[in-house]
């Protein structure tokens, strides 16, 4: 009897398996390396594809651990969408390489960097060595917080499904057009709301916001990090603090994974308000998608803004 | 409301030019200044405008001779909606630097990615340079070890290493191990990383896929040394490190992940195999299983066999004995990092089980050998360790020794690091050799990422 039972039970799941590669095997199978990618991807994919991101938003996307379950996400991935600009360069590369598909590899059909078209910042000039901590050499990558490259990011997307799913282009062109426009209505609404907060001076943790500092006008007067990747001293904090006071910086932003101490006691001494800001969707539990990623930080800052505001005033 | 923070600004940016040259020049002469500022705003945007619109030109002029034919233009940027922004450097449309793409394939562990700055002129070939780095090990050691001292100050190890792309097909990667004094070629092989069947393969000198430390570079132990017993029994820093094949394969199964991995090598690795013969292959099995038990504990199981042949039947220069030995291992490693403190907080448990089957002309020995080590990381920079050591000596199984040590590392950076540790080690034969050892090791260049 209960060999039976379990007989069956197996059959069932083997059913069951069979049945969702079969579905899984229709779809395009996207594996993103961010959150982000992987909320654009969905934007963009709709119900044709199906996708995951290997890092979550709240962890830091420059120190992922190439875990080798992420290796069989990978294997049967028939795309890989990556930040690029030597964002994933500490674990992205070995899980690649082990991950025995063709597809994915580097220059291969199913690999897309989405770089490729966004508006990049800080791409450094001149001599560049590692005494100027973890610059990236190729630019700041994180370039998705402005909108308009999360456009840029898209359209690389569509035209990378549609490549590979001809017969699916107009749909994937169709939901990128509804993107793009959806996103330019927010993008006026957010440009609206953030416009009385023009100039005014941040502090972050790490260079997580210039893009969006560029497109929202947030002017980033200095960094909790003495340099990129270099957790704070002792002596950067002093001078950094300082400075918040003769400029009169009102805002520190911190990313979720960063610690809060260094930032908080920066508040404490300069009256600034200390705000953990989610650059990525998944960041905080809201964020589940890319509009809402805006929403969140923009109502973030604005809440604090205008508390400032009025105790300033 | 607006207006008085504006003011405010132009006051605060005011000062800030003026204070360095004078100070009391601030109120009567304010209007003149900020005027002043003002033309030389002027002449600054148009200077950088003049720039922009050359680089422009260049870069059409660059296209127009031609190197490669553009490829499908990126539509134009449609000028954004968005609010002005005083842009830091004026960027027109596009991105102005040149650049050049990496060519579909050649990229990898460390490798380049997407878009590549051209250095100087017709130097494009530099872009298909190997990606090089070193990494420096200085070990010193105090305190008192009579049977196996090592030197009280010394520059252990240099590895350069050369990785990059060979072809759409493979990859290759060198690392060289240069001593004081000599050179050794630690590994340098070739890998095809997507044959069909879903195969790794590897051809080459490499570090065999036995257990966990045997195949682990110096620089990512978390020990200054290697455990006692893969000194006594998988030959020690060296270990199974020969010319051979490497296979390995996904199993695939609904559950985790697990993979296969066979070697064949030519069978001489340090003091453990030794080939006399054509026909005395030394080969590696190893089976690894890793599952996440949560997204921030997973844990990694594996099981390894080694064979090959042994250096105790050589008579002169004719191995009359003809005989082998065998290592058993089984690894087990849990590590646990919170997501969203990783930066911050880990803890990695690890443990190798090894047994040896030794034969010999007098009696086969059968020696056994095992460390436990677990690593916490205390703050962004700071990890403290422990290893418990205990094994038995390959060609004699009654001699054991066993081993405590402590452990303090210290990383100013991700590219340098400096450890203490404390050991402690009971020898079978001699005295008790208690010490102080540490270690500076230091990286630059490209190094490429390390498995996990």
């Amino acid at each position: 009897m209960t060999v039976m039972k379990s007989a069956a039970c197996v059959v069932a799941i083997g059913i069951s398996l069979i049945a969702s590669t079969a579905q899984a095997q229709n779809k395009l199978n996207v594996i993103t390396t961010t959150e982000d990618l992987a909320a654009i991807a969905r934007e963009v994919g709709g119900d044709r594809v199906t996708v995951e991101s290997i890092s979550r938003g709240y962890q830091d996307p420059h120190f992922v651990e190439a875990k080798p379950s992420f290796i069989l996400k990978l294997q049967k991935a028939d795309v890989l969408v990556t930040i690029g600009r030597e964002l994933e360069i500490g674990w992205l590369p070995p899980l690649i390489q082990q991950s025995r598909n063709a597809k994915v590899q580097v220059g291969a059909s199913g690999y897309l960097d989405a770089s490729g078209q966004a508006r990049i910042l800080d791409i450094p000039q001149g001599q560049i060595t590692r005494a100027m901590g973890d610059v990236h050499p190729q630019g700041n990558p994180h370039y998705w917080l402005d909108p308009e490259n999360g456009k840029a990011v898209a359209k690389e997307i569509a035209e990378k499904l549609s490549q590979l799913r001809p017969n699916d282009r107009a749909y994937f062109e169709q939901r990128l057009n509804d993107f793009v426009s959806r996103l330019s209505d927010a993008e006026k609404r957010w440009a609206a709301m953030m416009a009385p907060y023009k100039g005014t001076k941040v502090v972050t943790y790490h260079r997580s916001f210039p893009n969006f500092a560029e497109r929202f006008g947030l002017d980033v007067v200095g960094y909790v990090e003495p340099r990129p990747g270099i957790p704070p001293s002792p002596q950067h904090t002093l001078d950094l603090i300082n400075e918040m006071k003769r400029q009169n910086v009102p805002l520190v932003l911190v990313e979720p994974y960063f610690d809060l101490k260094t930032p908080n006691s920066i508040g404490r001494e300069t009256g600034a308000a200390v705000l953990v800001m989610p650059p990525s969707v998944g960041g905080v539990k809201e964020v589940t998608d890319y509009f809402k990623l805006f929403d969140y930080d923009i109502n973030l800052l604005i809440g604090a803004l205008k508390k400032v505001g009025t105790a300033s005033h | 409301m607006r207006a008085s923070r504006l003011t405010c600004i132009g006051i605060v940016a005011g000062a800030l030019l003026v204070a360095p040259s004078s100070l009391s020049a601030q109120t009567p002469d304010a209007q003149a200044l900020r005027q002043e500022i003002e033309q030389l705003r002027k002449e600054l945007d148009a200077l950088q405008k003049q720039y922009g619109d050359r680089l422009t030109a260049l870069e059409q002029k660059l296209s127009a001779t031609g190197t490669a034919p553009q490829p499908a233009a990126p539509a134009p940027q449609t000028p954004s909606p968005a609010p002005q922004v005083a842009a830091p450097a004026a960027q027109p449309g596009e991105q102005p630097q040149k650049t050049a793409q990496v060519p579909p394939g050649a990229e990898g562990a460390g490798g380049p990615t997407g878009a590549l700055p051209v250095y100087g002129g017709a130097a494009s070939s530099k872009v298909f340079n190997p990606d090089i780095a070193v990494i420096g090990d200085f070990l010193g050691a105090s305190g008192r070890n009579t049977v196996n001292p090592q030197p009280a100050l010394a520059m252990h190890e240099s590895e350069a290493s050369f990785q990059a792309i060979v072809d759409p097909y493979a990859r290759a990667d060198f690392f060289l191990s240069f001593g004081e004094e000599g050179v050794e070629l630690e590994e340098g092989f070739i890998t095809f990383p997507a044959i069909p069947g879903g195969l790794l393969v590897r051809v080459g000198k490499m570090r065999a896929a036995f257990g966990k430390v045997n195949s682990l570079h110096n620089h990512v132990l978390p020990w200054t040394d290697r455990p006692i017993v893969i000194n006594n029994l998988v030959g020690g820093e060296d270990g199974i490190d020969d010319a051979g094949i490497s296979v390995a394969r996904l199993i695939p199964n609904p559950w985790f992940f697990l993979e296969a991995t066979g070697q064949v090598f030519r069978g001489d690795s340090s003091d453990l195999f030794h080939s006399s013969e054509r026909g005395d292959l030394s080969y590696v099995g190893h089976l690894r299983g890793y599952h996440d038990l949560t997204e921030n504990t997973n844990i990694d199981l594996g099981a390894s066999y080694s064979r090959g042949h042994n250096t105790s039947g050589i008579v002169g220069d004719v191995d009359l004995g003809r005989f082998t030995t065998q290592v058993y291992g089984v690894d087990a490693t849990m590590r646990w990092r919170p997501l969203q403190r990783s930066i911050y907080r880990s803890f990695v448990g690890r443990s190798e089980l090894i047994w040896s089957r030794r034969e010999q002309p007098v009696a086969q020995q059968n020696a056994f050998g095992y460390y436990v080590s677990g690593d916490y990381q205390v703050a962004r920079r700071w990890f403290a360790g422990a290893r418990y050591d205990r094994s038995a000596h390959a060609d004699d199984e009654a001699l054991r020794d066993s081993g405590q040590s402590l452990m303090v590392t210290y990383w100013p950076s991700e590219f340098s690091q400096v450890r203490g540790q404390y050991r402690r080690t009971k020898y079978a034969v001699g005295d008790l050799a208690n010490e102080f050892l540490f270690q500076f090791q230091f990286s630059i260049g490209a190094h490429g990422a390390h498995p996990f």
